[in-house]
């Protein structure tokens, strides 16, 4: 979904420049709670491996094709914030080096996947979580509804960038309707790797997936409770 | 938990890193050609032609390749290792610098 340079306008482009700008400036903020030794050096794995499955496009029918944007994923083992200065790395590393992704629609980009698709992604896993028994395995699937979701959601969020500032003049009910579609086929794929590699980490190193924090502390607390009860 | 913050362990972080590099140095070749989600809806609704090229494009990176390699399978495979390492080095060392120093992980 890597915007180029030219599908929107200058003024679309500032704003949404000062939009990543002020939600990466809370990132910033936001990850220094939850990085510590340990989730330090995994954000850094994270954010290569997001940009290492980028680089697979996978079929979705009739020419077209999709990868991973990799929300879901990363704020599921690292955390949010953290997630959207992961993402937010890749983006820049992207545009930069390899010219995936315009130069002056870097904001538009970090806005698009970074902030809509961690943010809407970390939204429905917490739902999700809360409606699941507390049980590690429930945490894949967490993440995938996540990953499902925030992919026709940041295609939608695009849409609406359009409707703002998009150069050409195109009927945008065509535009919203392909987006949404499209990408929620690709969103289907984005939820099947986001589940397999997060039940992937959860079944060697449960410490090591952010998500699933709160269902390993019940679980000690219940083993210690009945451990002074006995 | 104990008192002390457990690492991340030198096994997990070489298999991940693996994974990482197989996918962009290996993998990545047979990927699928075919445009993506946006760039396919921009040519069917008609709006592609208003893309322009990237001030990067001159990169000896540009579009997943390395400038003067031939062979397509060690262009795209040695520009993935790069973008793989250099997102390691940049996104692990902001999260090292944010890090807490000390104390427990806590609870989300």
């Amino acid at each position: 979904m890597h915007v180029p340079d030219g599908f929107l306008d200058v003024p679309t482009s500032i704003a949404t420049g000062v939009v990543a700008a002020l939600g990466v400036g809370l990132a910033l903020r936001g990850a220094r709670k939850e990085l510590d030794e340990r989730t330090a050096p995994m954000a850094g794995l994270v954010a290569a491996f997001v940009f290492a499955t980028q680089m697979i496009n996978f079929p979705v029918g009739a020419g077209t094709s999709g990868h991973l944007l990799g929300g879901a994923l990363a704020a599921t083992l690292v955390g949010p914030w953290t997630a959207v200065l992961v993402i937010t790395v890749v983006l820049i590393v992207q545009a930069l080096l390899f010219a995936d992704g315009g130069l002056t629609a870097l904001g538009t980009n970090i806005t698009l996947m970074g902030l809509i698709g961690v943010g809407v992604s970390w939204l429905v896993i917490v739902v999700v979580r809360r409606l699941l028994p507390k049980r590690l395995s429930s945490i894949p699937i967490a993440a995938a509804f996540g990953a499902l979701l925030s992919v026709p959601a940041a295609a939608l969020a695009f849409t609406g960038l359009f409707t703002l500032g998009g150069v050409a003049d195109i009927p945008l009910g065509a535009v919203a309707t392909a987006m949404v579609g499209w990408h929620s086929l690709i969103g289907i794929g984005e939820a099947v790797i986001t589940g397999l590699v997060v039940s992937a980490v959860a079944a060697t190193r449960p410490d090591l997936v952010y998500a699933a924090r709160p269902i390993l502390a019940a679980t000690r607390l219940e083993v210690r409770q009945r451990g002074v009860s006995a | 938990m104990s008192t002390t913050t457990p690492r991340i362990g030198r096994r997990f972080f070489i298999a991940f890193l693996a994974a990482a590099l197989l996918i962009a140095g290996v993998v990545s070749f047979y990927a699928s050609g075919h445009p993506d989600g946006l760039e396919y809806v921009a040519k069917s609704t008609g709006f592609l032609d208003s893309a322009a090229d990237s001030a990067a494009a001159g990169s000896p990176l540009a579009d997943y390749g390395v400038a003067g390699v031939k062979n397509a399978r060690i262009s795209g495979g040695l520009a993935g290792i790069i973008g793989v390492l250099v997102t390691l080095l940049l996104a692990g060392g902001l999260a090292w610098v944010l890090r807490r120093r000390t104390g427990n992980a806590p609870e989300a």
